[in-house]
């Protein structure tokens, strides 16, 4: 084990592509994202393969995720925000997985890197304002002013409301980042105490029960995190789209 | 049933809504409730708490960003920073109001679609 705990988010290089003076190339970043891509596309080719009107265990298992993302939606924009389904659906399952993935021992967590994190973001910004100008034309500036405050306060407004719009992508990225960042650095941190105390002696092992408690306890609480980071992700998409589709302050 | 847009979409969605509504109440009282717990337990206060220390700092960032980039371009140095830093924390105070449902946009819509914050696990069960 590597003590230090940053040493889990180094990317290094699989396979070297440089073209010209641009590096592409495969990282173990990217590794993972493929296998995330391959499990939850898998996952969900085989939850849909059955079709069973009793469904077997993993049809179950993507009938439940459908719901969820499907009442998330359905709460946040109207039946008509549905469209943006396979938007959010492939969102969610893309973090959840990277969330999960980055549980398993020794691998590579893909949202602990606020560039992936921040393309994503990106994503759905770049979704909203697309289709809000799409769908609304100008109308969608209608954003930024809100309606009922008086005139000579409209200007201010409208520029915080501005400010706070660009913040969003910001918040969205560095709040999952931010999570998962922290997550595995303290656990890895109470997992380090666990070695270096219990290589002092006897009373060392000892005293090494209560960081081994930490980190069993820090395990189950970064898997809930894992799963809460991908919801809130989530569920912020939606309430923007929502913007995107109803841009009536 | 995600891309519902056929020539007339509106009436049949409403009536597959309208079904489904019926379908879903019957079902749910033949089947004891089961997701229940799922919802609630993801609500934790910590998540809640990060969730408004990122979107206020990100509205004080963002301020800061774009003064700092408009005293580049315009050459006011000081003074762009000074106010977009100002109203970067009262975007970032508004986010936190908004996260916090305090906020609660009461012109968006009429159509039911501004209860989101806060009752989601309600609005959850119910599907």
């Amino acid at each position: 084990m590597a003590d230090d705990p940053i040493k889990q988010f180094e990317i290094y290089d699989i396979v070297p592509i440089g073209i010209g003076d641009l590096d592409l190339s495969f990282t173990n970043s990217s590794l993972f994202m493929v296998a995330t891509l391959a499990t939850s596309t898998g996952f969900l080719y085989l939850a849909t393969s059955g079709r069973a009107l009793i469904p077997t265990r993993i049809q179950s298992i993507g009938e439940v995720a459908y719901e969820f993302v499907a009442g998330m939606l359905r709460d946040a924009t109207g039946s008509d925000g549905m469209r943006f389904f396979p938007l959010v659906f492939s969102l969610f399952m893309f973090i959840l997985v990277a969330n999960l993935f980055g549980m398993v021992p020794y691998f590579f967590t893909v949202t602990s890197h606020i560039i992936v994190t921040f393309a994503l973001a990106m994503l759905v910004m770049g979704t909203v304002v697309i289709y809000g100008f799409m769908k609304h034309g100008l109308g969608f500036l209608k954003l930024f002013v809100p309606h009922g405050v008086p005139g000579a306060l409209v200007p201010l407004v409208t520029l915080i409301e501005v400010i706070s719009f660009l913040s969003r992508p910001i918040s969205l990225s560095v709040r999952l980042f931010a999570n998962m960042l922290a997550g595995h650095i303290t656990l890895k941190v109470f997992a380090g105490f666990i070695v270096s105390m219990s290589a002092v002696g006897t009373v060392g092992i000892i005293g090494s029960i209560l960081p081994l408690f930490m980190t069993i306890a820090m395990t189950a609480l970064e898997f809930l995190v894992s799963f809460l980071q991908a919801y809130v992700f989530a569920v912020l998409t939606c309430m923007y789209l929502n913007d995107a589709l109803h841009p009536s302050h | 049933m995600t891309t519902g847009e056929r020539p007339d979409p509106p009436r049949t969605d409403d009536d597959l809504d309208r079904r489904r509504a019926a379908l879903d109440a019957a079902i749910s009282q033949r089947r004891p409730v089961k997701l229940d717990a799922e919802p609630k337990s993801q609500r934790t206060s910590i998540a809640f708490a990060l969730r408004l220390s990122t979107d206020f700092v990100a509205g004080v960032l963002v301020g800061a960003a774009l003064g700092w980039g408009i005293d580049k371009l315009a050459g006011t140095s000081p003074w762009g920073l000074i106010v977009f830093l100002l109203l970067g924390f009262a975007a970032g105070v508004l986010n936190v109001m908004r996260s916090a449902g305090l906020v609660a946009e009461p012109f968006r819509e009429k159509d039911g679609s501004l209860r989101r914050r806060d009752d989601r696990s309600a609005g959850q069960n119910g599907d």
